[in-house]
């Protein structure tokens, strides 16, 4: 087994990949990404570690804008997330160029998705390390789309999705939780299903909210204020479960 | 229109074909071809030191004077847009009229020609300038825009189709190419007509004529237009524009097709003999003379 997994153009007896695969292991211990679609709104939410004291947290952004209606987020090795991300951003604009139109979030996916699959196919390179998140609005219909690709160059448009640490545990949660839901709703959603692997507090996640207007980043009292709301919802649910019985 | 003649333009042939070799040869990635230019690059191999291929070059030819040897390619196919076309927009859709002769010199060469093409079942393009440059580039944007309908999902939009064409045309800029085409069509936006040319213009814009008979369609078409007319009125409209052009023009003759690109695609109107036109607008009046010669 040991033999097939140097390089990336060569194919183990039973079928594997094993730089993709390794690559997903890399991924697998990035920073936990949430993305929720909501029926208006689609919402990115990242896991921030705590930043060193003399680090300017404003410089580490990692939720980022492709396009004015296309957002990305992503989960695996930060430096080959800016390289796959200054290549999607000279797509959309390419694509403006050549077709006077912006990108559909589709259309960005697909080629951010070929992209990574080339790296799985080319000799003396290694696949892209990471996972991404994209979300944005269809310029002709307006409707919201969340998408993932992977390490392998596959893709795939989800209604929320978790990607990195714990993705598992965030995805079984939102598959519990999900419901169609819009605005307010589907910022809780998302907040609450990284709550669930993060430690509470507005300085421990990043979260933005993608509307047709455009990217919102929320600042970290807003973040503060809608976990407040969330823990306050939780109390009360709790409160409700051994309130009544007690009436008898 | 030009047929080409033997003589001088074998190179200039020969050099738009590899280049298009090259250009198809980069196949669906990042599409840079409107940002490079495809300059000839004269006497250097195709290899620059890093290892990147430049435009492909060919033997250029023994003449003393090479920079004028290229311009009398280039003039010889310049000026003989003989053609009449035209399109407007209108409430109901776009209107699209061609004559139909071919002329090489004084020769008239053909009165049959399709001079507008069906890029696909909602798009038209006409043709003005070279036969062969106007039938294969809007062959090959056809084949780009059923592309982008089967990877999108959604059917090209004209100012995308136009701008593909605008881009291919700029890149071949200066090597001889002679297109002087609309693009004509229905979208999600509703009606579009775009002018596409050689020299890589690109214009957007409600009524246009092209070729040599344009002044004169364009003096009966600016006259009679109104946006608000029907299919037949728009029709006869566009009818009588080309009659009178090919009355005038000596480019300009055989038969005036008119297509109207509605909501649902495009549909072929009519396709009228120009001179049984002249009789339909002039019946010959017989003179009292005639006419008693006539019942004696």
């Amino acid at each position: 087994m040991a033999r097939y997994d140097r390089a990336i153009t060569v194919f183990s007896p039973d079928g594997h990949l094993f730089q993709v695969e390794y690559a997903l292991e890399a991924v697998r211990k990035g920073n936990a990404a949430v993305g929720v679609r909501g029926t208006d709104t689609v919402v990115l939410g990242v896991e921030k570690k705590s930043t060193a004291k003399l680090q300017d947290s404003r410089s580490v952004r990692k939720i980022v804008n492709l396009d004015e209606h296309i957002a990305l987020a992503c989960a695996g090795l930060k430096a080959d997330a800016r390289v796959l991300i200054n290549r999607a951003r000279i797509e959309c604009q390419s694509h403006k160029l050549t077709v006077e139109d912006p990108v559909t979030v589709e259309y960005i996916t697909r080629y951010i998705a070929g992209l990574q699959q080339k790296y799985t196919q080319s000799g003396g390179v290694r696949p892209f390390g990471l996972s991404t998140l994209i979300v944005g609005f269809d310029p002709y219909t307006g409707v919201p789309s969340l998408y993932q690709t992977d390490p392998s160059g596959t893709f795939s448009a989800w209604k929320a999705n978790a990607t990195g640490r714990n993705s598992n545990s965030m995805r079984e949660f939102l598959e519990k939780n999900y419901k169609e839901t819009s605005g307010q709703e589907t910022l809780k959603l998302a907040i609450r299903a990284l709550l669930e692997v993060v430690e509470s507090g507005g300085k421990n996640i990043e979260v933005a909210v993608m509307t047709k207007e455009g990217l919102r980043q929320l600042d970290e009292s807003e973040i503060d204020a809608v976990v407040a709301e969330i823990e306050a919802e939780k109390a009360a649910a709790e409160a409700a479960k051994k309130g009544p019985p007690k009436e008898t | 229109m030009w047929h080409s003649t033997k003589s001088h333009d074998k190179q200039v042939i020969f050099c738009k074909s590899t280049a298009f070799l090259f250009v198809q040869g980069m196949g669906m990635k990042l599409n840079t071809s409107a940002l490079e230019s495809h300059r000839l690059v004269i006497g250097t191999s195709d290899e620059l030191p890093n290892g990147f291929s430049t435009a492909p070059s060919f033997e250029i030819p023994n003449t003393t004077d090479f920079d004028c040897f290229q311009k009398e390619a280039i003039q010889m196919v310049k000026p003989a847009k003989g053609t009449t076309t035209l399109a407007f927009i209108f409430k109901e859709g776009v209107m699209v009229a061609a004559d139909s002769r071919a002329s090489m010199g004084g020769y008239i060469s053909s009165q049959s020609v399709k001079k507008i093409i069906e890029i696909n079942p909602y798009m038209l393009g006409t043709m003005a300038g070279g036969a062969a440059d106007c039938q294969f580039w809007h062959r090959n944007l056809g084949v780009k825009c059923r592309l982008h309908e089967l990877a999108n999902k959604r059917r090209i939009s004209v100012t995308g189709a136009s701008k593909l064409l605008a881009n291919i045309l700029y890149s071949y800029r200066g090597m001889g190419l002679s297109v002087g085409t609309m693009i004509a069509g229905w979208d999600e936006t509703g009606p579009g007509l775009y002018y596409v040319d050689s020299e890589g213009g690109r214009l957007k814009g409600m009524r246009f004529s092209v070729g040599s008979g344009s002044p004169y369609a364009y003096g009966v078409l600016d006259n009679g237009y109104r946006y608000d007319m029907s299919v037949d009125e728009a029709a006869e409209l566009a009818r009588r524009a080309i009659y009178h052009a090919t009355f005038r023009d000596g480019a300009s003759g055989g038969v005036a097709s008119v297509y109207h690109v509605g909501a649902n695609g495009w549909k072929k109107l009519s396709g009228d003999d120009v001179a049984e036109l002249h009789y339909n607008y002039y019946p010959v009046e017989p003179t009292i003379v005639e006419q008693v010669m006539v019942e004696t």
